[in-house]
């Protein structure tokens, strides 16, 4: 079980780190890199949940798919100017109040319920694996959304298409 | 409390990564970075997503984490893509400078 | 054919020939007015000679026409009242109503006793025995005035215009006596004063002319305003205005004679004598008809001699069942009639008019009428009316043959020794002035007579009064014959070139004046006193035909005893000598010895002024009445219209500015101001919420995690 929590911490530990330097840093490029090392993080803690196909899920497309896409509109978009620049909002510490309100509030919730968060004691591996679960439920309970979501990422790559392109 | 690692922590871990989101969000005036921070919100509702799955040892919160991410891709495609139209029009990435619709 | 049930045409024919008058008239005799009277029956100067002489020729044969259609019709009524009068003669109780329709509608109140009545009116006509003395009076002697006017205004422009007016004259007249019912008789009252208005103004382009026709109408008028009051009160006491229900309401003894003061009986008499004032011309509303002399001559003879001004008479004597209860009501009418008789004879001393004297003479003689119904001999006084009708008719008339001989000069003091050149006119005015003077065998004694004796005798007359009646009578004699000398005797006063033009009138004006002469000698032989026992009854006959029509019970004092008879026989006595003595002063002073006249006239002076200027009455009308209400009645309306009626018409403009103006402030403040309210409380709202709209996206999102933090810590407190 120390195992359980000393790899929770560490990837805990990646992730948060990752996160607070993509928003703190000036250069965007360093921005993006934080992010990949904070999604590599997640993906961590979600392999240690037992949820082995989003953890592959999480490392090729976020990481693989949009953070490439970012960098790319990073080195497409000009940033040099952008970096010299202020980079914080004049509405930071109205920002950082009302973040910190919230996460009061949640920690609190949390702290009241922390009784009912307990684990239940680990469900006994279903027949296959975690991916063959997944794609049960997928494509039978949820085959509708499934559908819909793919007409959502048609709509996107159109929308995307459209909107980068040079106006003729 | 630090150990054993129960489901609080997983949503304690989410909370936070919400909040430097959010923060992100609000205080950063590069919208690049902004649309980073975006994602990070997304990963932190995927966290509390996944514990809740194990917590009730269902894989509904799997599925739906995969649809999170599906439309978080989407939306990231789509926010880039007006971005670079932004960019080409105003020749800045900075929040607060594209503000026509003031009063 | 049964006349009785045809009474209702009798007044009809003549109404037929005003129609006609007024349809075609012009056309059959196109000549127009004249400018002035300058000589009945001698052509105009002013008309030029050319197409007068064409168009009289033409309208000579015009004319003809219209004179016999208009004095046609009138015949065709006397016929019909002589044939209805004789039918009523032999029905036993001399009473026929024939109700045509009922022409006012009811409109149902209560009167003053509270039963419930209905206001109406019929269309209906009685005849009983008054009536039908009036409608052959008015018949008759309106006929032989037609046809008398065909040659007096045989030259005269507005030919078709004068028959139409008296025509419908006579129409109206014979609605007034034939009438059943009060408002009926009203009718033909205010008929024959419009009708008197339009012929006394014939001449309407003379000012003076038209001024009388006013004069007449407006004081008639007045009386008018007495007769519809008395009407409306006896509506509201009886219930109906019926000649029958009235008089049988207050014979059946529910009414109490009102022999002390004054009460609603009194009231209405006075009332309604104070029309018969207005029309009769009593004092003080008689100062109408010497002016009314202005109109054609026939006119004066029919209308303010003969018949309209008889009309008061008349009403009294229909509404005797009144008067009866109502002592102090007929004390009044003697007393006005013997004032007015007396007051008129005094001014006609005087007069050198000579229609003016008649005229005067007329008012005089519609006194002793009145004085008869004083004293509640009702009969005697419509005696009276019938005799006076023949022989003022008569004067009348004949005065107009003496102008028309002159060539139009009215003037006595210009006029004499007419009468070897005119003899018919002349012989036939002797027998008027002979009648009217009362002198015994003429017609005027035994009426004028009679009246003498019941004011001496009756318990309502008064000696006084006897005394006023006998010194006119004394007056009547002298200013009658003192015309007749000064108009007839002695060395002629004319100018040569008119006095060689004397010529006697043409026959068909001088056969009505022996018709009216005879009239005056023989109508008088009807109502012999009772005191001449040695003629039989059937001389009384007038008296016995009026008397169920008049007579309500033995008021009328006959004398009985043998010491009242000898008083009867000594009062005619004295009657006959007075009438005689003034005959004889009067010769005395225009025949004998003219110079007389002039030295008693420098000795009466002031006296002989004020009567020539007839009291001053008329001065003083104008002074009190015409000047007072005219003009100051004139300048008051005038006030009266610029400050308040003008001045409302101001009021309404300021009150209209001032809620223009209060509608442009509420406008303004009001309905605009909540516009613009509303425009600044939205932009006053708006304004903190503008300030949201940075523009920043960022801000945006900030502004949604603020209100997510809020919500949550809500949900959390609850």
């Amino acid at each position: 079980m120390w195992v359980d929590a000393f790899f929770f911490y560490l990837f805990a530990a990646i992730t948060l780190t990752g996160a607070v330097l993509t928003i703190t840093r000036r250069n965007a490029v360093h921005s993006a890199m934080s992010l990949i090392l904070s999604l590599i993080g997640v993906a961590g803690l979600f392999l240690l949940q037992r949820a082995e196909l989003l953890f592959a899920v999480q490392i090729v497309l976020y990481v693989g798919g949009i953070m490439v896409l970012f960098l790319f509109v990073i080195m497409l978009v000009n940033l040099d100017q952008a970096a010299r620049m202020r980079q914080f909002s004049r509405q930071w510490w109205l920002a950082l109040a009302c973040v910190l309100a919230i996460l009061a509030e949640i920690v609190y919730v949390l702290g009241r319920g922390s009784r009912v968060f307990q684990f239940a004691p680990p469900a006994p591996p279903a027949q296959g694996g975690n991916v063959e679960q997944v794609a049960d439920v997928l494509f039978k309970q949820y085959l509708v959304p499934f559908e819909l979501a793919s007409i959502l990422l048609l709509a996107a790559i159109v929308g995307s298409v459209i909107m980068a392109r040079k106006r003729v | 409390m630090l150990y054993p690692i129960t489901a609080t922590h997983y949503l304690v871990l989410g909370a936070a990564m919400l909040a430097i989101g959010t923060i992100g969000v609000l205080a950063r005036r590069n919208i690049v970075v902004i649309l980073m921070a975006i994602e990070l919100i997304l990963n932190a509702v995927n966290i509390n997503l996944i514990a809740f799955s194990r917590h009730l040892g269902q894989v509904h919160g799997q599925v739906f984490a995969i649809f999170v991410i599906t439309v978080a891709v989407a939306e990231a495609a789509v926010g880039l893509g007006i971005l670079i139209a932004l960019f080409r029009n105003r020749e800045t990435v900075q929040a607060d400078e594209i503000n026509l619709l003031k009063w | 054919m049964n006349f009785l049930e045809l009474i209702w045409l009798i007044p009809l024919f003549p109404l037929a020939g005003a129609v006609l008058m007024l349809l075609i008239g012009r056309r059959l005799d196109p000549q127009g007015p004249s400018d002035v009277a300058v000589a009945p029956g001698v052509a105009p100067e002013g008309t030029p000679a050319a197409p007068a002489h064409h168009a009289s020729h033409h309208g000579r044969r015009s004319r003809a026409l219209i004179s016999l259609l208009c004095p046609g019709t009138v015949l065709i009524s006397l016929i019909f009242s002589i044939g209805a009068v004789a039918q009523l003669a032999s029905l036993p109780e001399r009473t026929w109503q024939v109700i045509k329709f009922t022409w006012v509608a009811g409109l149902p109140f209560f009167t003053q006793s509270g039963a419930p009545a209905r206001f109406t009116a019929d269309w209906g006509f009685l005849l009983d025995p008054l009536s039908s003395v009036m409608i052959l009076v008015v018949t008759l002697v309106g006929f032989i005035i037609h046809v008398y006017s065909v040659g007096y205004m045989g030259h005269e422009g507005g030919y078709y215009r004068f028959f139409g007016y008296m025509n419908l004259f006579v129409f109206f007249m014979l609605m007034l006596v034939l009438a059943n019912n009060y408002v009926l008789m009203f009718v033909g009252w205010e008929g024959v004063g419009l009708c008197s208005y339009l012929l006394i103004g014939f001449y309407f382009h003379k000012k003076s002319a038209a001024d009388a026709g006013k004069k007449a109408f407006v004081v008639n008028r007045i009386g008018d305003a007495g007769f519809i009051l008395g009407m409306l009160l006896m509506f509201s006491v009886f219930g109906s205005v019926r000649f029958l229900d009235v008089n049988a309401a207050l014979s059946s003894g529910r009414f109490a004679a009102e022999t002390t003061g004054f009460g609603v009986l009194s009231a209405m008499a006075l009332l309604l004598f104070l029309g018969a004032t207005g029309k009769s011309a009593q004092f003080p509303l008689y100062v109408w008809l010497p002016d009314a002399m202005e109109g054609p001559t026939p006119v004066s003879a029919l209308i303010h001699a003969a018949t309209m001004v008889t009309a008061g008479v008349y009403m009294v004597a229909r509404s005797h069942h009144l008067f009866r209860l109502t002592p102090e009501a007929s004390a009044v009418v003697l007393a006005i009639g013997a004032f007015t008789a007396i007051l008129s004879a005094s001014i006609a001393l005087v007069q050198n008019d000579i229609k003016r004297v008649l005229a005067y003479s007329t008012v005089s003689q519609l006194g002793y009428m009145f004085m008869a119904c004083g004293v509640g001999a009702y009969w005697v006084a419509i005696f009276h009316l019938y005799t006076h009708a023949f022989f003022k008719a008569l004067l009348f008339l004949g005065s107009g043959s003496v102008i028309h001989a002159l060539g139009g000069e009215q003037d006595m003091r210009r006029m004499g020794g007419l009468k070897d050149k005119i003899p018919i006119t002349y012989w036939t005015m002797v027998v008027g002035a002979l009648a009217i003077s009362g002198i015994p065998g003429f017609a005027g004694f035994f009426s004028k007579d009679e009246i003498l004796w019941q004011i001496y005798s009756s318990p309502q007359g008064s000696r006084v009064i006897y005394a006023v009646a006998l010194l006119t009578a004394g007056m009547t004699a002298f200013y009658m014959w003192r015309l007749i000398f000064m108009t007839f005797h002695g060395a002629p006063r004319i100018d040569a070139h008119t006095l060689a033009h004397v010529h006697e009138s043409p026959r068909v004006m001088t056969v009505p004046l022996v018709a009216l002469a005879a009239g005056s000698v023989l109508a008088g032989w009807i109502g012999v006193p009772k005191l001449w026992s040695f003629l039989p009854d059937s001389f009384r006959l007038f008296e016995h035909w009026l008397a169920p029509a008049v007579s309500a019970a033995a008021h009328v004092h006959v004398a009985e005893h043998a010491h009242e008879a000898a008083t009867e026989w000594l009062l005619m006595a004295i009657s006959v000598a007075v009438a005689l003595a003034g005959i004889a002063v009067a010769r005395h002073l225009y025949v004998t010895r003219p110079e007389r006249a002039a030295a008693l006239r420098q000795a009466a002076g002031p006296l002989y002024t004020v009567l020539a200027n007839k009291w001053y009455v008329d001065e003083i009308y104008d002074f009190l009445f015409v000047n007072g209400l005219g003009k100051g009645g004139g300048s008051a309306l005038a006030r009266f219209d610029s400050r308040i009626v003008d001045g409302g018409v101001n009021g309404a403009g300021w009150i209209t500015r001032l809620t223009s103006a209060l509608s442009i402030w509420w406008d303004t403040w009001i309905v605009d101001g909540a516009v613009r309210l509303t425009a600044f409380l939205v932009k006053a709202a708006s304004f903190p919420v503008r300030l949201l709209h940075t523009g920043s996206v960022q801000a945006y999102a900030l502004v949604i995690v603020l209100g997510a933090t809020v919500v949550f810590a809500w949900y959390l407190m609850r």
